[in-house]
């Protein structure tokens, strides 16, 4: 028997968490010398209070959707990618060399070139863990991180190298062609009428972000190949017997979700920056795992948690920005909302199913 | 607990008073959540007894016993030892009071010798000489007293299971037990080292020390105790004198209704043979050669039952034919070889030729314990073109049919949405069982059928596998079980440290002679 009702685990318990982190980070600001109402209603205001705010709360929110389910889907295989962030950095490289070495006609054909160059790149860069995991039982966790520091060091040398127009001042590539440049939503959103900001960087990736999603879920709940991915993370000698190569089934499922990871690039290289910088990634890879953390590995949990810590992004850059609260501090209330979230998850857990339990005895 | 109090509790039970029960449990009560694990237990043990208890699984035996050494404290109720209540908070205390306890898996250091072992935790001062004298000195005479001899100076993992089994008594009794629990003691042993044991416990109890055995094995039960307990659900439902009673009886207070013991079946009528296996090697990851040269074969429609002590090979045999094991040799399927190593050596192959399997450990193995019901029942017939489209699967579909498959099957409650862990035991069986032979393979392989499965359901899986076999079916049955050996082979083969000692025909083996196959002993039947 179930110790409590669904919506409890699903709604809840995120909830009261979140809850939980809120008023220790209000505590925090309180610390410092700040109000944390003010506070809390610049957040809000800055992230979500105007078209402006909103197109960067989903830009982000899309970073996050497509490194939360690189990581959401390694773990239904009890595979923990740590590599997001490189994987997104070779992704960015994918994007950028099909943009600026293909000529393209129209930006849809772009974007799916650029899409397939991404997911491919990033998946490359997540083959060699995986495959050492899988034939030599080499930890992912260990391997997927060093991978991390080999992919900033490889764009370092390709950015201020190869990549880098003769004469350029800064480390990047060239600006990609016009042809190549993805609708903005103030775009997207005009001929419907709706005015949305033009100076806000959130684009059509956001879109291919919820149909991630939408496969995503397919695919971990609608096929064989999900079926096994699940069944070999609950149990490899119950894989085994049933004829699912552990071998295999490692490198796909790593495949799969450092293709994810890769296409975040379709975002923030192709659809903001449009060339590719040193460090276009901005941590967003580490976030990806708070968010299929927070998400509990399900694609619709995912979506809330991007659109969450996006909202976190833009409202602590608001902050910064009109208050004495150093940037710094958002990162602390960042943490808080992973570490309760995340690590914390049976403190909160254990009381509530305790309550339930008492509640259904009552009745009984 | 007090040492004063424990003396006290020895001294009463050196002379133990005939009509002051050892052990009084008054009202034991003890809930795990939601589940009531022991609901109001009273018991009485008299002393220089052999007092059985049993029951089925998860009926509350082994609660009951946890609570008596100390590992779980009783919500409610008391415990009287010789008369005086006393409160066991922990396994010292439990020793304390004169309890000794031996478990099912052994808790031994395997590289020390077997005094190193005794003395382990009484050591008694900072060097250990003194007190292994002492030891070996104790050891000697209690071996002389109860026929308990093991060699002292020999290094547990060297000695068998029978003789481990010994020590663990032994460093119980050098802890002056006077209450000796044991907790399925036969599950390990070979049928004469079960003899011994028995006559071990026959010994103890005459020099007036009192034991619980517990058990699910209604033989054990009927062959040495004095008194029996029987649990249902967590309650005690009755006490009786085991001369006042028989197994039919027994098997229906422990279940609550009427069982068939016996397996009711017509002789075999064997066709062609459907599996022939050509000295299989198997050499595990520890360099260890697990099968020696194992053959044998099996026609249409009858049941080999390959008998064993736990360890012995016959788990590598079931893997290697069931996919999840490479191996060397030969093996023949309907008088096709199938291959034994490369990627085709895998469960989705051997599924396709018509190798069915039902493993000896389901909840790791056979089924995935997170997913449900409906989700388990295509578990390694999930590649089949006929559960789905292309790469997607008919959940829908998939449901419906588990549901149908359920109802056949007999599995309770007969909701597929519930999670395989949410089932019983038996159960889970069913639900692997339904799955391995519905698509009609010409070879089950079935291990430990029933470990772990209550009464009740072993009659059904029982008649199921006869049903597979009058249906012209060949089965390898693998099981340590002895007694379901004997009632469903038609051929028994033995296996011992990797090789085939001898096989007999099932109506002509007699359980000594099988056991001695068991120990090592080749018999004038080897093959």
């Amino acid at each position: 028997m179930e110790r409590m009702p669904k919506w409890a685990d699903v709604v809840l318990i995120p909830l009261i968490s979140l809850l939980l982190a809120a008023v220790i980070s209000g505590l925090v600001i309180l610390a410092i010398g700040e109000d944390p109402i003010n506070a809390l209603n610049l957040m809000v205001k800055g992230a979500l209070g105007s078209t402006y705010g909103w197109g960067y709360t989903l830009y982000y929110a899309t970073n996050f959707l497509f490194t939360g389910l690189a990581v959401a889907v390694a773990f239904h295989a009890r595979l923990f990618n740590i590599g997001g962030e490189g994987q997104a950095m070779l992704g960015g490289l994918g994007v950028a060399l099909v943009c600026l070495y293909l000529p393209w006609p129209h930006w849809s054909l772009a974007l799916l070139a650029a899409t397939g160059g991404a997911a491919l790149f990033g998946a490359a860069w997540a083959f060699l863990p995986a495959i050492l995991q899988a034939k030599r039982g080499s930890h992912i966790v260990i391997t997927t991180i060093m991978f991390n520091f080999i992919a900033a060091a490889f764009l370092n040398w390709l950015l201020v190298g190869p990549l880098k127009p003769r004469g350029a001042m800064d480390p990047s590539t060239a600006r990609f062609p016009e042809a190549v440049h993805l609708p903005s939503l103030h775009e997207i959103l005009a001929p419907l009428g709706i005015s949305f900001s033009k100076a806000a960087p959130a684009n059509v990736s956001f879109l291919v972000g919820i149909l991630a999603c939408i496969l995503v879920w397919a695919l971990i709940w609608r096929t064989r190949l999900g079926y096994e991915i699940r069944a070999f993370g609950h149990s490899e000698p119950a894989a085994r017997y049933a004829g699912i190569s552990p071998t295999k089934i490692t490198v796909i499922t790593m495949l799969i979700s450092g293709g994810l990871a890769g296409m975040m690039a379709i975002n923030n290289v192709m659809g903001e920056a449009e060339r590719l910088v040193l460090n276009a990634t901005e941590g967003a890879g580490f976030i990806g795992i708070a968010v299929a953390l927070m998400g509990r590995s399900h694609p619709f949990g995912v979506f809330l948690a991007a659109i969450l810590f996006g909202f976190l992004y833009q409202g602590g850059a608001e902050l910064a920005l009109w208050t004495n609260i150093p940037r710094e501090l958002i990162i602390v209330i960042q943490a808080l909302v992973i570490l309760f979230t995340g690590a914390l998850d049976n403190m909160v857990r254990m009381p509530l199913e305790r309550l339930f339990m008492a509640l259904r005895r009552r009745r009984a | 607990m007090t040492g004063q109090n424990a003396n006290g509790a020895r001294q009463a039970t050196a002379a133990p008073d005939p009509q002051v029960p050892a052990i009084e449990l008054r009202g034991i009560s003890k809930a795990f959540g939601p589940v009531q694990a022991n609901k109001g237990i009273s018991m009485r043990v008299m002393p220089g007894t052999i007092h059985g208890i049993i029951g089925e699984n998860g009926a509350g035996k082994s609660t009951l016993m946890s609570i008596l050494y100390g590992f779980y404290k009783a919500d409610a109720g008391e415990i009287m030892i010789s008369g005086r209540p006393t409160v066991i908070p922990d396994s010292q205390a439990a020793i304390a009071a004169g309890i000794g306890m031996v478990f099912q898996h052994f808790k031994l250091v395997e590289n020390f010798t077997v005094l190193e072992n005794i003395i382990l935790g009484v050591e008694g001062g900072g060097l250990l000489r003194p007190s292994l004298a002492k030891a070996r000195a104790a050891l000697k005479s209690l071996a002389e007293e109860y026929e308990l001899n093991v060699d002292p100076d020999a290094v547990i993992e060297d000695i068998g299971v029978g003789q481990q089994q010994r020590v663990e008594i032994l460093k119980a009794l050098y802890r002056q037990a006077d209450i000796l629990i044991l907790d399925e003691p036969t599950g390990v042993l070979t049928p004469a080292e079960a003899d011994h044991l028995f006559r071990i416990l026959r010994n103890l109890r005459d020099e007036g020390k009192t034991i619980i055995l517990i058990t699910h094995k209604l033989r054990e039960i009927m062959e040495i105790t004095d008194t029996v307990s029987v649990m249902r659900r967590g309650e005690m439902t009755a006490t009786v004198k085991t001369t006042e009673t028989s197994p039919e009886h027994l098997a229906e207070l422990m279940v609550g209704r009427k069982v068939l013991l016996r397996v009711e079946k017509t002789p075999a009528t064997p066709g062609k043979p459907v599996l022939e296996v050509d000295n299989l090697r198997v050499v595990d990851a520890a360099g260890v050669e697990r099968l020696r040269g194992v053959s044998l074969n099996i026609r249409a429609g009858e049941v080999l039952g390959l008998a064993g002590v736990a360890g012995n090979g016959q788990s590598e045999l079931l893997e290697v034919l069931g996919g999840m094991m490479p191996a060397a040799g030969q093996v023949l399927l309907n008088g096709q070889p199938i291959p034994l190593t490369g990627p085709h050596a895998d469960g989705q192959s051997r599924r396709t030729a018509g190798i069915a399997h039902v493993p000896e450990d389901r909840q790791r193995k056979g089924l995935i314990m997170d997913y449900t019901a409906w989700e388990n029942s295509v578990f390694g017939y999930h590649r089949d073109p006929a559960i789905g489209r292309g790469p997607l699967m008919r959940n829908a579909a998939i449901l419906e049919h588990a549901q149908q498959q359920m109802q056949r099957f007999d599995v309770r409650p007969p909701n597929p949405r519930l999670a395989a862990k949410s089932f019983s035991g038996g159960n889970q069986q069913k639900v692997v069982l339904a799955r391995e032979i519905e698509r009609g393979p010409d070879l089950l392989l079935i291990g430990q059928p029933t470990r772990g499965v209550d009464i009740g359901a072993i009659e059904f899986i029982h008649q199921q596998i006869i049903a597979l076999r009058d249906a012209g079916k060949a089965i390898l049955l693998v099981s340590v079980e002895l007694d379901e050996i004997m009632a469903l082979s038609d051929r028994i083969a033995v296996i011992f440290d990797g090789r085939i000692m001898g096989e007999v025909a099932a109506d002509q083996a007699s359980a000594q002679e099988l056991g001695l196959m068991m120990a090592g002993v080749a018999t004038g039947k080897a093959a």
